[in-house]
């Protein structure tokens, strides 16, 4: 569930099919999102999750994004 | 009623162009790197020309194009963070440069809400009954308080001004407002900080790195997007807008892909936000203003159309105006 919603948010911010998303996908390297769009994408999963991302920089695989949810929901 | 009403508009840039080519040529950064991330290709900076040039220059022009005497003015208010002096206020400058021997000097200070600040402030003194028209003038050469080593920031900002002369009407004006601060948030946008150095104390009296733009970039973004969508939110719900209403939004020209998000986030096509940030840059509390002119002087305000105004920035501040031209 909460991968899928993540998938989503990845998917309409950079563009890409949520086909292409996968745990192990690294959303900078490999879907091409500048700084700018990881902002959003955070932004996004605070708004949906209700949590709130202290840092970042250690969000760099969609796995990261899931578990930092998993784990402050 | 009394309402407060824009009869004329006007802007002024320094000459000198650099575009995103001649940055690359000081610090490590690229066109394509600057453009996509920020909309911005050029920007016009000071050849030495301070803010004080520039905000007299609108004065000047607005004078002329609203036809009244510098004597007849009752209100100056400038919106800068970066005037000529501590004091005086550039209104005081702009007042013995045009002569308007009878006004009400004095700047505001919200960054990049600045315009806003002040166009509210002129509001409620006319409104108040006390002052019958202003000039409010948003000016700013940031660059000289950018880090022009620091390709982060340096690429992002520009130096200009411009203003409006408002005043008291019976017909439409300024409509709705939604102004605020969040003071709490102020450290993830600074510059100018002085530290204290005096005769009495070891503090090196050398420029503090606080002296520069320092920007939390994820939150300053993050603020802009929420912040704004909730107040241009309030006012459609509250005075039953819809974006088909509305002829222009004029939104602070910080960062294209901010007000992508913010258009997205709202439903209202991205065309409707008017955009100049490619050729002047960020230019802080200059930027409302400036593009307000554009639209004016192009001919694309027409008696009665409603224009929305969204400031935001350090403070944090943010402002939202409706107005009906």
């Amino acid at each position: 569930m909460v991968f899928e919603k993540i998938r989503e948010i990845i998917a309409e911010q950079t563009g890409k099919d949520v086909s292409e998303i996968t745990l192990e996908t690294n959303v900078k390297d490999d879907l091409d999102a500048d700084s700018l769009d990881l902002f959003q994408i955070i932004n996004d999963i605070e708004d949906e999750f209700d949590v709130s991302v202290e840092n970042p920089e250690a969000i760099v695989t969609v796995k990261d994004a899931v578990d930092f949810v998993e784990s402050h929901k | 009623m009394i309402r407060t009403r824009v009869i004329a508009t006007a802007a002024s840039v320094p000459e000198q162009v650099i575009t995103n080519a001649d940055l690359a040529k000081i610090v490590d950064t690229s066109d394509e790197w600057i453009t996509q991330r920020t909309g911005i290709r050029e920007r016009h900076i000071s050849a030495g020309e301070n803010t004080s040039v520039l905000v007299i220059n609108v004065a000047k022009q607005l004078l002329e194009r609203a036809a009244v005497k510098a004597e007849d003015i009752d209100l100056i208010i400038v919106a800068s963070v970066t005037q000529d002096y501590g004091t005086p206020s550039l209104a005081c400058m702009i007042q013995k440069e045009i002569g308007a021997v009878n006004a009400v000097a004095f700047d505001v200070v919200a960054a990049c809400s600045g315009f806003m600040f002040a166009l509210s402030t002129a509001d409620k003194f006319i409104k108040s009954g006390a002052y019958g028209n202003a000039l409010v003038i948003g000016g700013e050469t940031l660059s000289k308080i950018v880090d022009w080593t620091d390709r982060a920031t340096c690429v992002l900002f520009g130096d200009g001004a411009g203003g409006a002369y408002v005043e008291k009407s019976e017909e439409a004006g300024m409509e709705w407002e939604n102004i605020g601060s969040a003071g709490e948030k102020y450290e993830i946008l600074t510059e100018g900080y002085t530290n204290c150095a005096n005769a009495f104390n070891d503090n090196p009296a050398s420029v503090d790195p606080l002296w520069y733009v320092n920007m939390n970039g994820r939150e300053v973004f993050k603020f802009a997007t929420k912040k704004v969508t909730g107040s241009l939110k309030k006012l459609m719900e509250e005075k039953h807008l819809k974006h088909e209403d509305v002829k222009y939004f004029i939104p602070h020209q910080a960062n294209i892909r901010i007000v992508e998000v913010i258009a997205k986030k709202l439903g209202i096509p991205f065309e409707k936000f008017y955009m100049n940030i490619d050729r002047l840059g960020n230019t802080s509390s200059a930027s409302i203003p400036m593009a307000l002119n554009e639209l004016n002087e192009q001919g694309l305000l027409e008696r009665g159309d409603k224009i929305v105004l969204a400031g935001f920035g350090g403070g944090m501040t943010w402002g939202t105006m409706l107005i009906v031209w």
